[in-house]
Formats: structure tokens, sequence, C-alpha cells
């Protein structure tokens, strides 16, 4: 067996999930991690990269907009492009949009109210790395807490993403008014995801259901 | 482009009694003040922020308007 592997973690000014991808990922799955501060640029010795939700640097302009442009994301967009896995949480798919890893934009959410509570999804697997454990059609509940997580690209954006099968986890009960019901993206080789829903916060039993934990255990390769 | 924060207040118009506001839309202003050797700099500087920093194209429109300071006087 070849030595734990190691995930790095971003932490923005702002973050505030950053503890809870370390307590699934390490207390739940045994994984071991590094938190990667902002201004880092070493990536060294990484398996994968989470961008982990929150707030960075308190949302201001937009969602992801000023974490855009973090030292840490210019190593993180050459890990991705050299096929690295990267997982964007909430968060973290609002700042992998502004990035242009994943194509789209996250956009305050239909009804204007911040959304917090479980959410039932449909997983198609497709080429995503992280979502192998899974099978198609699978069902899931995992917790949603956003207020901007209205997904939106124009509809040629949205059929030639249907078309390459990237659109891989869907809302069953739409509740942001998110085009296409999509609830998580792939990039077209499988290695970047970016989702609302939170699976760190669906690990551990005693917090609720465990239907997160497949997606994360595909890091244990 | 849906704005919901612009229908809400449309709506909330409509409730203060002043009918006919057709469309409401929410955006940002914002304000640059900018030092350029000449205005054509300036404009070039200030689209490229608007492009790849101020507005997300994906979403947002923009326009710009530029006021030129004098340079004799102050504010």
């Amino acid at each position: 067996m070849s030595a734990a592997r190691t995930i790095g973690i971003v932490v923005f000014p702002g973050s505030n999930c950053d503890r809870d991808v370390r307590w699934a990922l390490e207390g739940c799955l045994g994984l071991s991690t590094r938190f990667l501060w902002h201004e880092e640029s070493d990536l060294a010795g990484l398996d994968a990269v989470v961008i982990p939700g929150g707030f960075s640097y308190g949302d201001y302009l937009r969602c992801g907009a000023i974490a855009r442009f973090a030292p840490v994301l210019e190593v993180v967009r050459a890990f991705a492009d050299a096929g690295g896995p990267v997982l964007g949480i909430c968060n973290g798919f609002q700042v992998l949009t502004e990035m242009g890893l994943l194509p789209g934009a996250l956009t305050r959410n239909a009804r204007l109210h911040f959304l917090c509570e479980p959410s039932s999804l449909t997983v198609h697997p497709g080429r995503s790395e992280w979502l192998q454990g899974y099978g198609e059609g699978d069902s899931i509940v995992l917790p949603i807490a956003h207020g901007e997580g209205r997904y939106q690209c124009d509809p040629d954006q949205l059929a030639s993403l249907e078309a390459n099968g990237q659109v891989v986890l869907r809302y069953a009960a739409n509740p942001n008014g998110s085009v296409g019901d999509v609830a998580g993206l792939s990039n077209p080789a499988g290695n970047v995801l970016g989702l609302m829903p939170h699976p760190e916060r669906a690990c551990d039993p005693c917090t609720g259901g465990i239907d997160g934990r497949r997606l994360l255990a595909s890091l244990l390769g | 482009m849906l704005d919901p924060a612009g229908e809400a207040t449309r709506a909330a118009a409509a409730r203060l009694g002043v009918d006919g506001v057709r469309r409401l839309r929410i955006g940002k202003a914002i304000e640059l003040e900018v030092e350029a050797a000449d205005a054509a700099t300036a404009r070039s500087q200030i689209e490229l922020l608007s492009d790849r920093l101020l507005a997300n194209p994906v979403i947002e429109d923009w326009t710009l308007e530029m006021i030129e300071a004098s340079g004799e006087q102050s504010a």
C-alpha cells in the first residue's frame, strides 16, 4: 500500500467549510489533508485539491470574482490542466466558473431566499472521476446552503454540456431556478467537478445521511 | 436574464400604488478615478477591468461612461 493520499483544501479569507471538508476527509475517510492559504503557490505532494464553500473575500463584487485572482488558484489551474482532480463545492463551484474551468455562472436564487435544506439529486456520473462510486440515475440526498446557486448559461452552451455528459448532478425538484436543473458540472476530461450541494456535510452519520461519502471516497484511489 | 431582485422591487412598486412600471432591473454602478496619459489609454484600461474583473460577461452587460477631469482643477 502506498502512503495515505494527501488532499489540499484551499482557504480564502471568508471560507467557512474548510474544516468540514477536513473532517470528512480525515475523520470519516482516513485521508491526509493540507490547508492551502490563498497566497500559497506550492501544491507539491498533493493528490487532489478541494475548493470549499463559504464567502471568499466576503463575496464582494460577485461570488468568486476576487478569489479568481488569488495566487493559489494560478497553480490550481495548472494542476487541473495537467489532469489533477479538483473539486469545487458551493462557493468553490462559483470560483471554478469565475476562473473559467467550468462554463456558465451561479446567480441569485430565483426566489431570492438563502436556501438551507436537504436536496434530492439525480447522479449521472459519465466521465466524472469524482462520481464513479455512483450508478447512472442514482438518487441521493445532499444538503444545500446557498443564496447564489441558480446556474445560468445560454441555451447553446447548455445543449453542448448535456450532449457531452457534463451535467453530472441534477436537482430532482429544482430549488433555485437553475437552467437544466443543473446542480453539478464536470469538465470534459472528468477531473474537475463543481457542485452547489455539500457532500462533506453528508459523510458523518452523526449529522444525518452519508450520501456524499462515495463522492469523497473517490479520493481513496 | 432573470433579475429576481428587480422583479421583487417591481412588485413592491405596485404595492406602493405606482402602476405602469413595466420593467425594473437592478445592477450596480462602479465609480473609478483613473490617471492615464490620455483618454484612449484610460478607456482601454477600464474596458479591460470591466470585462475581466468588474463584470462577468456570462451574466452581466456593462456600459462605460467617461467623464474627463480637467487637469487644472481640483475637486
